[in-house]
């Protein structure tokens, strides 16, 4: 028997500055998690994956991952992609400095 | 010290022109990702958890002042003014865009330096004994054969899709500070019966997720035949190496499959092949690298300022007993600078300080210094009269921290706040680690003990052969410590072995110190270190200390 699917998000590395984006519902790549389409139904994550792989010109390694939902958008289940939220835990740089 | 002949000049100058075109058709979306990966893989280019990361060899581990600067003025104008050092004497920003690296390639080609073969299944960067040319106990500087490999294995055409990457580390001295024993090759000069000088070869060493103490395939090889040799050992393994599995394709599980003697008569083999081809152009180049190499004129100066400053201050006096070593010229001083302040991130530095460094190598060490594999920098020539000038010049750069080889000197790889493959952190573990023996004020009381951590199987920072390793795991989605024990890395190499179940972020620091703490118990003297107590009574007494709950239950 299969796992049941868990709820996810398409996220990959911007071509040019290299950090975290997430995919919106409206075919956008947002570097805040919270704007992300949270894809609740397998089948459908397969068709955004596709779509996020064929956006090779503005990301990099698009990839489904477990995402939650919470009061202001999906957020991360496993702590690297927490980190990827935020950034670097030995200096106030990338996300969570907002660069 | 090697400078760039036109022709390295002007091979590197043309790849940074090639990648530069590369990096201008993938932004223009005329390469794929697919394309372009293996390309910018070459240049040294990776993609990691925030950013991209650009690693630049720092061959052996040497540069010179302008060196220094132009990595310093790299980390302002396109990172975030700093660099981090790394275990295999590279440099790594961890914050470039992609459209500055060609720019930032150039910079580094005016200088002499680059970032090829920092990646790949290739041979890269040569690292060397951080003493090399300075230590007393030397026979010889590793460093012109380090150079002559480094020049025979740069765009090797047949070497260039080995089956997985492949690390060469020498030493000139019989202490090993190189970790050759844990490298693919590693060469450790020794003299035959008849005193002259040559190498003990040891083949299939390599830590990560099977670690393996290398083997010693060649008890003594006449210095001319080195690179012969070396080329039979890489092609032999580039027949036999397998290419199905990527964790099976190292030479140390290629050596532990065939067993060292079937690959030991196929290398002879192929040496005896090979010697006949090289009619002795590389001995004539090998001369020429060594006159690039001769040492620097040691002075002769007075060392009652010196004496006179260390009487009078215990700041200086300490940072004299911790980060100095015995140099081979009467009255000079090996300095080792460390780039581990209790807190900070180990083998961070700043613009600034990477700028003091350079300052104090041109005006008291003869414009050298160096990069250890244990991230720290070492001023190799110092006269022991300008001590006191080295020392306040480190100071006012907040470079002076006096915790060479004890608790806080620790290795730590990049680990889960940077790397891609990291299953866990491991900076934050050494800078707590470091801030509580720092508060302990327990420290030269510990002594020698090297802790290293390490992000996770690949083992860049080197636990296994930590007296105290650390290997941070994923474990059901949640960070998890894993301990070994009474590994080391000299030529007494050996692997740590584990201690039990791993420990929690939060219970990981409070472990450490129950572990030394059982050491400082169990040790007969102060002279007796860690390893050498641990060698004395095992893991029974360490396992107790580690684990008192099960203890507790045991005697119940
Ligand atoms: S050991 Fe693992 S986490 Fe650390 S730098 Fe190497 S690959 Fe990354």
């Amino acid at each position: 028997m299969s796992r049941p699917f868990t709820p996810k998000v398409l996220t990959a590395n911007d071509l040019i500055e290299g950090d975290a984006v997430w995919l919106t519902p409206r075919d956008e790549w947002s570097r805040n998690m919270a704007d992300a389409e949270l894809l609740e139904d397998e089948a459908v994550a397969q068709d955004r994956l596709l779509f996020a792989i064929a956006q090779s010109d503005v990301v990099v390694g698009a990839y489904l991952v477990d995402a939650k939902a919470s009061d202001a958008g999906p957020a991360p289940v496993h702590f690297r992609e927490e980190f990827r939220t935020r950034g670097p835990s030995n200096y106030p740089h990338g996300k969570q400095v907002g660069a | 010290m090697y400078t760039y002949t036109d022709f390295d000049e002007k091979f590197v100058r043309e790849r940074v022109a090639q990648f530069r075109g590369q990096v201008e058709r993938r932004l223009e979306g005329a390469l794929t990702e697919d394309e372009f990966k293996p390309l910018r893989l070459m240049n040294g280019l990776y993609l990691q958890l925030h950013a991209y990361m650009l690693r630049v060899a720092i061959p052996y581990g040497t540069l010179n002042a302008r060196q220094m600067r132009q990595l310093a003025y790299l980390a302002e104008r396109w990172d975030k003014g700093y660099g981090h050092f790394t275990t295999r004497q590279n440099i790594q920003y961890n914050w470039p865009k992609l459209k500055d690296i060609p720019d930032m390639l150039d910079a580094l080609a005016d200088v002499g330096m680059h970032a090829i073969q920092t990646s790949g299944n290739t041979i890269r960067n040569v690292t060397a004994d951080h003493f090399a040319g300075a230590a007393a106990d030397e026979i010889e500087d590793p460093r012109p054969i380090a150079e002559l490999l480094r020049q025979w294995s740069t765009d090797h055409p047949e070497f260039q899709f080995l089956p997985r990457k492949f690390k060469i580390a020498v030493t000139g001295s019989p202490k090993d500070r190189a970790v050759t024993k844990a490298h693919d090759i590693g060469l450790r000069m020794v003299r035959n019966d008849a005193g002259e000088p040559g190498f003990e070869v040891i083949v299939g060493g390599g830590l990560g997720r099977t670690p393996m103490i290398g083997k010693v395939i060649r008890d003594f090889l006449p210095k001319a035949h080195l690179l012969p040799y070396c080329e039979a050992i890489v092609s032999v393994y580039n027949l036999l190496g397998r290419r199905d599995n990527k964790y099976k394709a190292r030479i140390k599980i290629t050596v532990a499959e065939n067993g060292l003697d079937k690959i030991r008569d196929l290398v002879e083999a192929r040496f005896d092949e090979l010697r006949r081809e090289f009619s002795g152009f590389d001995q004539d180049l090998l001369k020429k690298i060594e006159a690039e190499f001769t040492p620097p004129t040691f002075r002769d100066a007075q060392l009652e300022g010196y004496e006179a400053y260390r009487a009078a201050n215990p700041a200086f006096r300490s940072w004299t007993d911790t980060n100095l070593d015995d140099h081979r010229a009467p009255g000079y001083a090996i300095v080792s600078v460390s780039i581990k302040k209790h807190g900070a991130t180990p083998g961070d530095a700043s613009a600034d300080q990477m700028r003091a460094l350079a300052e104090l190598a041109e005006r008291y060490g003869h414009d050298e210094l160096r990069i250890s594999h244990e991230q720290n920098v070492i001023l190799p020539h110092v006269h022991k009269s300008d001590l006191p000038a080295v020392y306040e010049g480190l100071r006012a750069a907040d470079l002076a921290t006096a915790n060479i080889g004890l608790v806080s000197d620790i290795i730590a790889c990049p680990g889960m706040d940077y790397c891609a493959l990291a299953t866990a952190r491991s900076i934050p573990i050494a800078q707590e680690i470091a801030e509580r023996f720092d508060a302990l004020k327990l420290e030269h009381e510990i002594g020698a003990l090297k802790i290293k951590i390490s992000g996770c199987i690949n083992a860049c920072g080197h636990h296994h052969v930590g007296h105290i390793g650390i290997l941070g795991l994923d474990r059901a989605g949640v960070e998890n410590y894993q301990i070994t024990l009474g590994g080391n890395g000299t030529e007494t190499a050996t692997v740590g072995e584990r201690a039990g179940p791993g420990f929690s972020a939060e219970d990981i620091v409070p472990a450490i110190e129950r572990l030394i703490g059982a050491y400082l118990h169990i040790r007969n003297d102060a002279d007796e270190t860690f390893l050498m107590t641990y060698r004395r009574v095992g893991l029974t007494p360490f396992k107790a200390a580690l684990y008192p709950e099960k203890e507790a239950q045991n005697a119940a």
